[in-house]
């Protein structure tokens, strides 16, 4: 009989907060700023410059913490991690090995055999690094020192997770936990969120783990997800051919849909971890824990809760609604403004989602006010605007957020209620396609369809379709 | 000197510290660490039980920042350090893992 397999997975994932400055210097985060011009002496690693601890970064890592159930640690501090790299220009990266803020939390996630909970290792502070461009031209590389000292997380996760899916659940429980936090926006394309993922594999029923792996350049739940079963038959096939796992980190190639190891044998991983002198002791007392607790939001499972309580919508809007905080705060507040729950829900679940996808877009891009929709809605509500005019105005609210009142105002999009002007063009219809009114009288029900049609070009689109309907019948 | 410093070890802390040393500097080194460990093996003689291991040298905790950016666009004067610029960045030699 051939031999089984299990995968066993545990994963590092590094998030990037959301705050307005780094994690030791006032330099601020800005995405996209010319290169180095973020940068002052401590976050490039200048001899006497002073590292100070940022309280929003301690802030959001506690949070994050509290959320997944890990103890706290009250009494913390940082360490430096040794290493020669150009793009950490002090040649070591602050970093927590002995006392991280947090340690031995879980978090639930769901799997194809229902409810399972995956161990959280540790939580630690840290700083991220440059960015290295390399030069072809000069034969050089360049370095960037604006992403240098932005500050991260690092959530370790115990060796929990047997399978591909196992991973992307858990991965989209803490992406919505941290959303929801606001301490990230957790996008893996652009980077705020990294997962590399340990893997290693062993014969059903063996109790110790086999030789492990460490898989890096995951930008997409696909990439990882294809990463997963690569590196999975890759083992098993060392295995059944008699020889040993490896242990290395290795690079994948989604395009190529294969990895390779990234380090030689000689370039030796001791990073000789001390404690870093530059900064005192984190001694955190149940006052700030309190205090971070109260400040807590409503999470997904609560939200779901209530929406089911407060709002007469189907469970699959609700799932799909709060499966983004940025788009249950708009929904909230569209519904605030006093739109009707189900018509928000409609317009989110429709129209945003189908722009999203198409725009390759995160429910965190959506720019629209919620403002803008409830005025929408209003209009399509008391019929001012008919639906396809409705979608069209929506999407140039989707597209930069325009006053649907003030839009439709400036177009002349609103329909034509006046009822003379409506029965002039019936008529003239009528009188242009008497093939069709032939037709509708000889029985054929759906040539009305094609003499509607013809109105509503004839009117630009800006008549109530139901009304042309009638005026029709009662024409012919 | 109750410490020896092998000639592996030495070859290894010098692949990690990204030094190359000659012959003579190597035997340097390793009569260096060895009393350098020595001293340390002489603390250890210190009874320190229930002594709190210190982490920092100064009784301070919770030093921290606002969360407000205080720092302008400093990248002339940084750019200074480099030892070469090009394009607004750090140029170094080709690096690549």
């Amino acid at each position: 009989m051939e031999k089984q397999y299990e995968t066993v997975i545990g994963l590092e994932v590094h998030v990037e907060l959301a705050t307005k400055t780094k994690i030791f210097c006032g330099c601020s985060t800005a995405f996209g700023g010319e290169p180095n011009t973020h940068t002052c002496p401590v976050c490039t690693g200048m001899p006497g410059s002073l590292p100070v601890l940022n309280k929003r970064v301690l802030e959001y890592a506690v949070a994050v913490g509290l959320a997944t159930n890990c103890e706290i640690t009250q009494y913390c501090k940082f360490d430096r991690k040794n290493y020669f790299y150009p793009d950490n220009p002090q040649n070591y990266q602050i970093s927590q090995l002995y006392l991280p803020i947090c340690r031995n939390g879980k978090v639930e996630i769901e799997t194809e055999n229902g409810k399972k909970l995956v161990g959280i290792h540790e939580i630690h502070m840290e700083e991220d690094a440059g960015k290295l461009i390399h030069d072809e031209w000069d034969d050089c590389s360049l370095v960037d020192y604006n992403r240098s000292g932005v500050p991260l997380i690092e959530i370790v996760s115990e060796p929990d997770m047997r399978s591909a899916q196992e991973v992307i659940a858990y991965l989209e429980k803490l992406r919505m936990t941290i959303q929801y936090l606001g301490a990230s926006d957790c996008k893996l394309q652009e980077g705020s969120m990294r997962a590399d993922v340990n893997l290693s594999v062993r014969e059903a029923g063996e109790e110790r783990f086999g030789t492990r792996t460490e898989m890096k350049n995951l930008n997409s739940f696909k990439a990882i997800a294809r990463a997963i079963e690569g590196e999975r038959e890759r083992q098993i096939d060392l295995l059944e051919a008699g020889q040993k796992v490896i242990q290395e980190t290795r690079r994948w190639d989604d395009a190529k849909g294969e990895s390779y190891a990234m380090r030689s044998k000689e370039d030796a991983q001791d990073y000789r971890y001390f404690p870093d002198p530059d900064l005192v002791p984190v001694v955190l007392d149940q006052a700030f824990l309190d205090e971070v607790r109260a400040k807590q939001p409503e999470f997904r499972e609560d939200k779901m809760a209530r929406y089911r309580r407060e709002f007469d919508l189907p469970d699959y809007d609700i799932d799909i609604i709060t499966a983004s905080k940025r788009m249950a705060d708009l929904f909230e507040a569209t519904v605030a403004l006093g739109a009707q729950p189900k018509k928000v829900s409609n317009w989110l679940m429709v129209e945003t989602l189908r722009l999203l996808k198409e725009k390759e877009m995160d429910p965190e891009d959506i720019r629209f006010s919620p403002e803008h929709l409830a005025k929408l809605i209003s209009l399509a509500d008391s019929k001012a605007v008919n639906s396809s005019v409705a979608k069209e105005v929506f999407e140039e609210m989707f597209e930069s957020d325009i006053d649907p009142e003030k839009y439709v105002e400036e177009k002349g999009l609103k329909t034509v209620n006046d009822e003379s002007a409506l029965r002039r063009a019936v008529e003239k219809v009528i009188a242009d396609n008497p093939q069709s009114v032939t037709d509708y009288r000889g029985g054929k029900e759906k040539a009305i369809g094609f003499l509607v049609g013809q109105t509503m070009k004839a009117m630009k689109g800006k008549a109530d379709p139901g009304m042309v309907n009638q005026l029709l019948k009662e024409l012919l | 000197m109750a410490n020896i410093i092998s000639d592996e070890t030495i070859e290894y802390v010098g692949i990690l510290a990204k030094l190359e040393l000659t012959d003579e500097e190597k035997e340097q080194a390793k009569k260096d660490m060895g009393s350098m460990l020595d001293y340390i093996d002489k603390l250890g003689e210190l009874d320190t039980r229930g002594v709190e291991p210190m982490s920092h040298v100064f009784p301070v905790n919770n030093v921290f920042r606002e969360d407000v950016v205080t720092n302008g666009d400093e990248r002339e004067a940084i750019l200074k350090n480099a030892p070469e610029e090009k394009n607004g960045m750090f140029a170094v030699p080709r690096t690549f893992e």
